[in-house]
């Protein structure tokens, strides 16, 4: 069981073994104003859910605050203590340390080695030794989802993971949620525009649009 | 965590990490000094304490700007949020990596500088450990400043002029411990007022530090 008022803590307070996300009656906001509300869904195990929308809709919102990153405005879900790992827009690469140091440091926060599979499965073997600074965006990108082989995290919340991947890369990267992720048991929230070619339950996010735009009306008060 | 400290520092003494940076600028501020003042060895070396510090100050200012906002503009500050780690841990991990790549450099090229203002070598020995003493205060509070101007564009001059203020009493007893001891007075109730700070700033805020980056996660 965990509630999330509005300005929860970050760390998820959330006990429950079993990785299942259960969405009830949730409210999102961004600088002041709700988003989304009244969200409702439930993720199995094994099983992803694509957000989709138009720009500036939430999903983004909606992803931070299942992550744990903001609080959210009503509502509350429920999920396995310390389980999930959020992927922004940003790829988190420090263009200074080389690809494997940067896995390296990602894999000794989560206490975890870096599986050797991992070079593999996001085809960034040859670039092992190269500095990250050096990177293509997409190769960047391949580094930075690849983070996600390291930390072994049950719950994802992917934030438009595929951004400047070419297709084989997107296809890789499928490859790694159908056939590891997904088939240990693993969750996927995922907000993307490409088909990801997933067996995965799609979320239109436009009919929960909240009416009531105005929460906050807190600085009004000095105006 | 000490994968975070490892990173930070591999990350200082990279190219553009700005490892040296503060230590050159603490170099220049010092020996811009006697241009300004003039070569007159007794003026210099009873302003030399105060110099020293002042300089010392400034440098460690220099780089605060950069502990948390590269980590915020790739993305690498909501990922450390989400991660295994509590944030107060991160906040003190980063202070404990700009001291050890500023504050440490800073104390012991103090003497070498002091050299260049006449510094009495009496006062050797007390511009170092006052300064070992005194910069994990100006870590801590400056990570606290960091912290507060986070994901604000151009927030560095923000940032200076929040933190300097929370600087003044650091300086003033670090001087202070410096004078006295070239003068021969008892140095104790400045020491002690000094760790005291420093032990009062790393207790107390990083967990300021970790509520403020909270916020500014939202």
């Amino acid at each position: 069981m965990c509630c999330y008022p509005k300005g929860a803590a970050l760390r998820q307070p959330c006990y429950r073994s079993s990785p299942v996300l259960s969405v009830q009656n949730l409210a999102v906001a961004r600088g002041g104003a709700t988003v989304l509300a009244g969200l409702s869904f439930d993720v199995p195990a094994g099983e992803a859910l694509i957000l989709r929308g138009p720009n500036g809709v939430g999903k983004t919102t909606l992803l931070r605050t299942l992550a744990g990153l903001q609080g959210a405005v009503s509502g509350h879900f429920e999920c396995p203590a310390d389980e999930g790992a959020y992927a922004s827009h940003a790829d988190a690469v420090k263009s200074a340390l080389t690809v494997e140091e940067n896995l390296q440091f990602w894999a000794d926060i989560y206490g975890n080695a870096v599986p050797d599979m991992v070079w593999d499965q996001f085809d960034i073997r040859d670039l092992q030794t190269r500095i990250a600074g050096t990177l293509s965006a997409g190769q960047k990108r391949r580094l930075g989802l690849a983070r996600l082989g390291v930390i072994k995290r049950k719950v994802l919340f992917l934030d438009e993971p595929t951004v400047s991947l070419d297709g084989f890369s997107v296809r890789l990267f499928a490859d790694y949620l159908r056939d590891q992720h997904l088939a240990q048991g693993g969750i996927a929230i995922i907000a993307t525009h490409v088909d990801l070619d997933l067996a995965a339950t799609t979320l239109e996010l436009e009919p929960f649009t909240a009416t009531d735009h105005q929460t906050d009306t807190g600085d009004e008060a000095f105006l | 965590m000490i994968a975070l400290l490892h990173r930070d520092l591999l990350l200082a003494t990279r190219a553009g990490g700005g490892f040296g940076l503060g230590l050159v600028f603490f170099l220049i501020v010092v020996v811009l000094v006697p241009f300004g003042v003039g070569p007159e060895t007794a003026i210099l070396s009873r302003i030399a304490p105060g110099i020293l510090w002042v300089a010392a100050l400034l440098a460690a200012l220099l780089s605060l700007d950069r502990i948390f906002a590269l980590d915020h503009e790739d993305g690498s500050l909501s990922l450390l949020a989400t991660a295994p780690i509590p944030l107060e841990a991160v906040a003190v991990i980063k202070a404990a990596a700009h001291w050890l790549t500023t504050g440490v450099p800073l104390a012991i090229a103090a003497p070498v500088l002091g050299v260049l203002l006449h510094l009495d070598p009496s006062a050797f020995g007390f511009v170092v450990v006052t300064l070992l003493l005194g910069t994990p205060a100006l870590s801590v509070i400056g990570t606290f400043g960091a912290a507060l101007t986070v994901g604000i564009r151009r927030g560095g001059l923000l940032l200076s002029l929040i933190v300097l203020p929370l600087y003044v009493p650091t300086l003033i007893f670090g001087a202070e411990a410096v004078r006295r001891g070239v003068d021969g007075q008892d140095t104790a109730t400045p020491l002690l007022m000094l760790g005291g700070i420093t032990a009062g700033a790393v207790a107390l805020l990083p967990f300021a530090t970790a509520a403020v980056l909270r916020m500014n996660l939202r």
